[in-house]
């Protein structure tokens, strides 16, 4: 029944084109090339000719070699055997594990049912201040933390995933340095996560198509997961190097682009990964945080622009700290109002106190005199930036938020804040008393 | 029956597949493909010699060449009939709700519902009688749907006069029954039902004149009703960047606009939106109705997720949907999110047809296409003289937020009101973010002609004041400039600018809207002379405060009288002092 086709007749880019009948589209081939065998994917069919993206990349593949139809999609074990397995973009172990080829899954599954979804309702904590008290993460939330090269975007991510209170951690690396996969591998290690966690690593010399079964895989494997009620974090990093290789395919394919070279079709692709987050009705959840590194620091360039009209927001990572105006929690005020009844009045405030502290930033800096107002707030900002904002804090939110006071009291007397006097008198930290946060 | 016409498939490129046929087709024909114990929705969308192009309304995975296709010889259409309100359909009219019953969390490729219950019995009041003279879009009787008499109508779809030959008593039917018999002229009979089917992509005209749109529809968003209104029956379009608030302001939009029905097509957006929608509206009381306000909506929903190709059907099926309430003599509003989206999937099936791209890889034809849809927008005058109205509001999510892109500017070719929403306004968490500098609308208001002027011009000087005063400094702007600029700030801060969050401010009616901008304008005009720039900002911050606390007085409530009366006392002080 698997029959042998050895009739390529075109190679173009990762892509090589067979004569063959019967192939199913999404369908998942094996090519017997003089280096090994790598799998392909159906992508188009077109009469009795069958294109193929090849895993493993072209080079080397001859006309003559063989080709052999599986006759499934693309599919992944799945289940506790993974967690604590590395693994790379077709599921074959990084690790020196077995291989698993049990309760396979298919991957790239059908979107769920909007009438099937909860309202979101439940915070992920994660230890910084700038996420947990001003941009609050929500269980089932999509969020991408745009960057620049050269921040300590992959360090945030870590961090997140290692502190953030989930089940499971998925972690899809994308294009990696091999040294940034090492300090994955070892962050997690060091921090005792690995052992609930499951990484599909593609590091930037793997084969450009395996780039692309990252998100899937680790979705699927994810919503396998969420289905069995756990609450699972998946971390992907980064998706910018996800969007340039189906760029190169779709060029290979003659596609015709719409923007900067991009296929019209990148919005409905990242949201048909980003929309796997789920709270399920009666079941687990799938938490996504991405990177996406933004060329030139370019917003409106298509990669951040439409995943960031398919996320709930970003945090914008930027000069090493989670910059407090480009980021923006969609769902924050689904939770905000049930942690402290104080938590969004110092959101609030600290906010925009920080922008007036920026105003005055500016003046000083175009020369303008400074009043005893701008003092203050160049005191304050100060303050905020060290002691809440630099990424080396790591508190619960609760000794956030006293912090939050603790600084307002050290900088302006209660009236200057616009803080509602009921707040002010439950909260306001007394004269005299010891510091909680001296220095 | 003749056997089913068939096709074979000789082609597959992502969602299109290209059959092979021999019997007649026809373009926009449905035809199911015939996969293993599947069978795939599909249209035709361009037929070349003996091939016929389709996309597919599901994920094309597994699908082989040399698989059958079957032809229906049918539009795509949607069934109209009581049953729609309350519900959530996605974009081919299967119920949402019905197929998480039958499939569990996921939607199941190939599974389709019936839109409608064939069961639920309906309490059918005739309004004809026997000998009647009849033709389409005529009521033939009523049965009542939640909040409304849903009129069962002759179907659209009958050309030519007709005459009554029997009709039911009233007593109880389910979609399934005839209520009435009519004849043609060739002494034909055709049965008449509670539902009838439409095809989406062509316009409702059982109508006897389209009229101009001219009164207001009232969205209670002070913003948008006192400056840049929209009338009913009219066409409007909110677009930009991410983040800017489109969803927030559609939402509110849909919560308190003053329409009859309430059609929502979610085309292409985040599936947690609407499910915020899906899960609140229950529980919100309709002020108007008391009613939730689940009873006057209708959800379409094509979440970004979902195939491509239904997202494209799915603001027609909800236009359909508004036009059949419209013929009942209602008035509909229809908030698509996000048009952009559509437009999308447009260029998705052009690029897969290998058609000649025009801008950014739009289709030559995307203005076209959004032309036809807001044009089936319009107040219109029924055959028994009563006037129903079909409003579109449609967001657009232009690339980087950038207005000069295709589908804005094919969008506001059409359209007869803009509401752009700028980046810098929500930004600065001034809500709604639209931009009262670049929007406009061509609808009238109900605010007095000169002081909605007035208003756009202080909006005017207090902008070229604060650019200049960015060169300048504060101190080198003169002191009415800068009270201008301040008069300015004080009309944004506590009229244009409302907070969603407050159970009162969220909405305002025209009555207040009318009697405060009237107050605001006297302010507005009023020449005040201040010593200096620091008691001119201290006085605006201080009405400013006070203002504030007016917005969350209930309207009339003595909290309301209260609050007005120090506003006067506070500005006869300050004219005093002057």
């Amino acid at each position: 029944m698997q029959k042998f086709y050895t009739n390529i007749n075109q190679i173009v880019g990762d892509v090589i084109t067979v004569d063959a009948k019967n192939a199913g589209n999404g369908e998942l081939a094996q090519v017997f090339t003089g280096r090994g065998t790598s799998l392909a994917q159906v992508i188009r069919l077109d009469g009795k000719k069958v294109f193929l993206q090849v895993f493993a990349g072209s080079r080397g593949i001859s006309t003559g070699d063989k080709v052999r139809f599986l006759g499934h999609p693309m599919r992944i074990a799945s289940g506790n055997m993974l967690l604590g397995r590395i693994f790379n973009g077709s599921g074959i172990p990084l690790d020196n594990g077995p291989h698993l080829s049990e309760n396979l899954i298919d991957i790239g599954g059908p979107p769920v049912n909007p009438v099937k979804r909860i309202i979101p309702n439940k915070m992920i904590r994660t230890g910084i201040p700038m996420i947990d008290v001003f941009n609050s993460l929500v269980v089932s939330q999509k969020l991408p933390i745009f960057s620049i090269a050269g921040e300590p975007y992959n360090e945030l991510l870590a961090r997140i995933g290692t502190q953030a209170e989930v089940d499971i951690i998925i972690l899809g690396g994308m294009g990696l340095k091999y040294d940034d996969y090492l300090f994955f591998r070892d962050t997690l290690e060091e921090h005792g996560a690995l052992s609930h966690s499951i990484v599909f690593m593609h590091t930037a010399a793997d084969p450009v198509v395996e780039c692309l079964l990252v998100p899937d895989i680790s979705l699927a494997v994810a919503e396998n997961f969420a289905l069995e009620g756990k609450r699972v974090l998946v971390l992907l990093t980064d998706m910018s190097n996800f969007c340039d290789a189906l760029k190169e395919i779709a060029i290979t394919m003659q596609q015709i682009p719409s923007n900067r070279g991009y296929p019209g079709d990148l919005y409905s692709r990242l949201a048909a990964r980003y929309e796997k987050a789920v709270d399920f009705d009666t079941a687990g959840s799938i938490t996504i945080l991405a990177v996406t590194t933004m060329p030139g620091d370019d917003v409106t360039h298509p990669i951040p622009d439409n995943t960031g009209y398919i996320t709930e927001g970003q945090f914008y990572l930027k000069n090493g700290v989670i910059e407090p105006f480009g980021s923006l929690s969609r769902l924050k005020q689904l939770v905000n109002g049930k942690t402290r009844d104080d938590h969004r009045t110092i959101m609030d405030t600290m906010i925009q106190l920080f922008a007036s502290y920026r105003e005055t930033q500016e003046k000083q800096a175009m020369g303008f005199q400074m009043s005893t107002w701008d003092m203050k707030l160049l005191k304050y900002g100060k303050l905020f930036e060290d002691r809440m904002m630099s990424l080396k804090v790591n508190i619960p939110l609760e000794k956030a938020l006293d912090l939050g006071w603790e600084i307002l009291h050290d900088c302006f007397s209660p009236e200057e804040t616009g803080i509602k006097k009921s707040m002010v008198d439950k909260y306001w930290p007394k004269k005299n008393e010891t510091k909680i946060f001296s220095r | 029956m003749t056997a089913p016409r068939k096709g074979t498939i000789t082609k597959i490129s992502g969602n299109m597949v290209t059959v092979s046929f021999d019997s007649p087709v026809m373009q926009n024909e449905v035809a199911y493909i015939l996969h293993a114990d599947e069978r795939l929705k599909s249209e035709i969308i361009r037929v070349r010699g003996n091939l016929a192009e389709m996309q597919v309304y599901e994920a094309t995975g597994g699908l082989k060449i040399g698989e059958e296709v079957e032809f229906t010889g049918e539009l795509l259409s949607v069934e109209l009939g009581p049953g729609m309100l309350g519900q959530i359909f996605d974009g081919l009219q299967n119920p949402l709700p019905e197929i998480a019953r039958q499939c569990g969390f996921f939607l199941k490729r190939g599974v389709y519902t019936k839109a409608l219950s064939d069961t639920e019995a309906w309490d059918f009041t005739p309004l004809v009688k026997p000998g009647d003279r009849v033709h389409a879009g005529d009521k033939i009787g009523f049965v009542v749907e939640k909040i409304f008499k849903h009129y069962c109508m002759v179907p659209f779809s009958l050309r030519g006069n007709f005459e009554v030959v029997s009709v039911e008593n009233a007593g109880k039917f389910t979609i399934r029954e005839a209520v009435a018999e009519i004849k043609d002229p060739n002494q034909k009979i055709h049965p008449v039902y509670l539902s009838q089917n439409w095809p989406v992509k062509i316009p409702i005209k059982e109508y006897a004149e389209k009229l101009k749109p001219d009164e207001p529809l009232v969205t209670k968003m002070r913003l948008i009703d006192s400056l840049f209104p929209v009338a009913r029956g009219g066409t409007y379009c909110i677009p930009g960047p991410f983040g800017a608030g489109k969803t927030v302001l559609q939402q509110l939009t849909s919560r308190h606009a003053d329409v009859d029905v309430v059609v929502i097509a979610a085309c292409g957006e985040r599936a947690g939106e609407v499910v915020e929608t899906l899960k609140t509206f229950p529980a919100i009381l309709d002020p108007r109705t008391n009613r939730p306000l689940s009873d006057r909506t209708v959800i379409i929903c094509n979440t970004s997720s979902m195939p491509v190709a239904a997202r494209e059907s799915s603001v027609y099926t909800a236009v359909t949907i508004a036009e059949y309430y419209r013929q009942m003599g209602l008035h509909v509003l229809l908030l698509a999110d996000s048009t952009s989206r559509w437009a999308q999937a447009m260029r998705e099936m052009s690029g897969r047809l290998e058609e000649i791209p025009g801008e950014e890889a739009f289709p030559a034809y995307l203005e076209s296409r959004i032309a036809s849809f807001y044009e089936r927008a319009g107040v219109v005058r029924l055959n028994d003289g009563s006037t129903g109205s079909v409003t579109i509001g449609g967001t657009v999510s232009p690339a980087g937020g950038n207005f000069e892109e295709p589908v804005t500017q094919a969008t506001l070719k059409v359209v007869s009101a803009f509401h752009g929403l700028s980046g810098s306004r929500s930004d600065a968490r001034r809500y709604p973010a639209i931009d009262p500098l670049i929007s406009w609308s061509k609808y009238k208001s109900f605010i007095d002609g000169k002081q909605k002027e007035r208003g756009h011009g202080i909006l005017r000087k207090g902008y070229d004041v604060s650019q200049m005063m960015k060169v300048v400094g504060e101190e080198g702007t003169s002191l009415s400039d800068y009270v201008e600029y301040l008069k300015a700030e004080f009309f944004d801060f506590v009229y244009l600018q409302q907070n969603a969050f407050d159970a009162v401010d969220e909405a305002t009616s025209k009555e207040r809207q009318i009697y405060v901008f009237d107050f605001i304008y006297h302010i507005l005009e009023s020449d005040f002379t201040f010593k200096d720039k620091d008691t001119a900002l201290l006085f605006f911050q201080q009405i400013r405060q006070i203002f504030k606390g007016w917005n969350s007085a209930p309207w009339k409530s003595e909290e309301f009288e209260k609050t007005e009366k120090e506003i006067r006392v506070f500005l006869l002080e300050r004219s005093k002092k002057g």
